[in-house]
């Protein structure tokens, strides 16, 4: 028996057996016979047909208009039937895309994966989370010679394009020169190459900084990115850590001020991106003090555990639907 | 029956005849009730797109026989501007004009074979086969 026999039979006993005892048990059985049928993705018309088909059995002696009227109700059932493999094969493709971008996501990963390096003198933690499959938030840690490197890089913009520019940038990064490079000279090197290579309507944001654990000396810049903060051991206090500078991309001659400053035992750099900053909860954008204040709560933790609850209170908040990229990086002078 | 019958389309009535004579074929042939209404629809909505965008021309309707595989074939031709970009009228959801609303990606699903081929200026011709099962 085919597959459309059975079909047939089933359809034919349920209805006779509805059309003899008119109960809400047979309706129920002909409403998940309706999705076995979309399992079989039998169209609309097929359908209908299926039901002149069965009540030419059971009613051999019906009207003659009777049986045309099916026969118009089938021609009616056409569009809809179009629609309906319409929808089908856009559902298809759209599967087919969004297997294309889980490679792509995936890939991405891989490619951005920066592993967190060592130190003796400093914790480090990190969270990155993208809104939607990929991520146009960026970050990176380069150990070079003693010091360390951190960047963290956003897009305006997020999803797809976001994540093409980023990787360009990961790249432009990765063809620096390997030597030491002051932050505000990074900058400026970054900017030429986004301004050559990015459409004018995107732009990028940036931190980036270095670490010398023999000075204790925190050197860095900003490009538009949004502020993070610096967490003062000695005074048990919090402040913006503010680097001013045009975003990545505007103009050629784009000169970026250098800034430093000692960080202390016990003290904390904090690095974010605006997805951080623009949380949104039913009472509006949270605050940068909600930020300091859930940071200070876990504050004794060590800081992949800060970055980490953070995330999960800030994301809670948000009915975990994160609106834009959220990255979050905290690093601690232990000694 | 084993020569084509062809209907000229200059106007909607001319669809009326074109699926009039897509139907009678259809039936003669031997097509359950649900192709001839797929047989039909197809034919309208390459008569409609003749009678919107070409202005004028004709639908041929043929049965075949290949091996002994019998089956009817529609043909659409046109003089009209052509169709610029093929691929895209072929994509889901691109559709100029009301109509059926699926237009040639719709009537390739509603046939079994479907070929276009057209040049800008010239015209187009596309071709739609239904098989017997």
């Amino acid at each position: 028996m085919t597959a459309k026999d059975a079909l047939t039979e089933r359809y034919q006993d349920l209805l006779s057996v509805y059309l003899k005892a008119k109960t809400e048990t047979t309706l129920y059985k002909g409403q998940q016979f309706s999705r076995k049928l979309l399992e079989q993705q039998i169209s609309p018309e097929d359908l209908v047909s299926l039901h002149i088909q069965v009540m030419d059995e059971l009613f051999p002696d019906m009207t003659e208009e009777m049986r045309d009227s099916f026969d118009f109700l089938l021609e009616a059932m056409i569009g809809y039937g179009f629609a309906y493999r319409e929808h089908q094969s856009l559902r298809d493709k759209q599967q087919q895309l969004e297997s294309e971008i889980e490679v792509a996501a995936s890939m991405q990963q891989t490619l951005l994966l920066s592993d967190v390096p060592e130190f003796e003198e400093l914790d480090i933690g990190v969270v990155s989370v993208p809104a939607k499959k990929m991520n146009g938030d960026y970050y990176n840690f380069v150990k070079s010679g003693s010091s360390l490197s951190v960047a963290v890089a956003d897009i305006i913009g997020k999803g797809i394009p976001a994540a093409l520019c980023m990787s360009m940038i990961k790249y432009a990064m990765d063809s620096l020169p390997e030597e030491q490079m002051k932050p505000h000279l990074l900058l400026e090197n970054l900017n030429r190459v986004v301004e050559q290579n990015v459409n004018s309507n995107m732009f990028i944001t940036m931190f980036h900084g270095v670490y010398e654990p023999e000075s204790h000396k925190f050197f860095y810049a900003g490009a538009g990115h949004e502020p993070g903060f610096i967490y003062e051991a000695k005074e048990d206090r919090f402040h913006d850590l503010i680097a001013k500078g045009l975003v990545l991309g505007v103009s050629r001659t784009t000169t970026y001020h250098p800034y430093e400053r000692i960080i202390e035992v016990g003290d904390m750099v904090i690095l974010l991106s605006d997805g951080v900053t623009e949380c949104r909860t039913s009472k509006g954008f949270i605050e940068r003090e909600e930020i300091v204040s859930l940071i200070r709560n876990y504050m004794d933790l060590p800081a992949q555990q800060i970055v980490q609850n953070v995330f999960q209170e800030l994301d809670r908040l948000q009915g975990f639907e994160l609106r834009d990229d959220f990255t979050l990086i905290i690093l601690k002078r232990m000694v | 029956m084993d020569i084509q019958s062809c209907v000229e389309v200059r106007n909607e009535w001319d669809i009326v005849s074109a699926r009039q004579l897509g139907r009678n074929m259809a039936k003669e042939l031997g097509f359950g009730n649900v192709d001839q209404a797929r047989i039909t629809t197809a034919i309208s909505e390459l008569a409609r797109n003749i009678y919107l965008y070409a202005g004028r021309g004709k639908i041929c309707i043929e049965p075949i026989d290949q091996l002994g595989r019998k089956g009817l074939r529609i043909v659409a031709l046109d003089n009209g501007p052509g169709i610029r970009e093929i691929r895209k009228v072929m994509e889901d959801g691109y559709t100029t004009s009301g109509g059926l609303g699926a237009g040639l990606p719709g009537v390739k699903r509603l046939m079994d074979e479907f070929s276009i081929e057209s040049t800008v200026d010239v015209g187009t011709e596309i071709s739609a086969t239904k098989w017997l099962r």
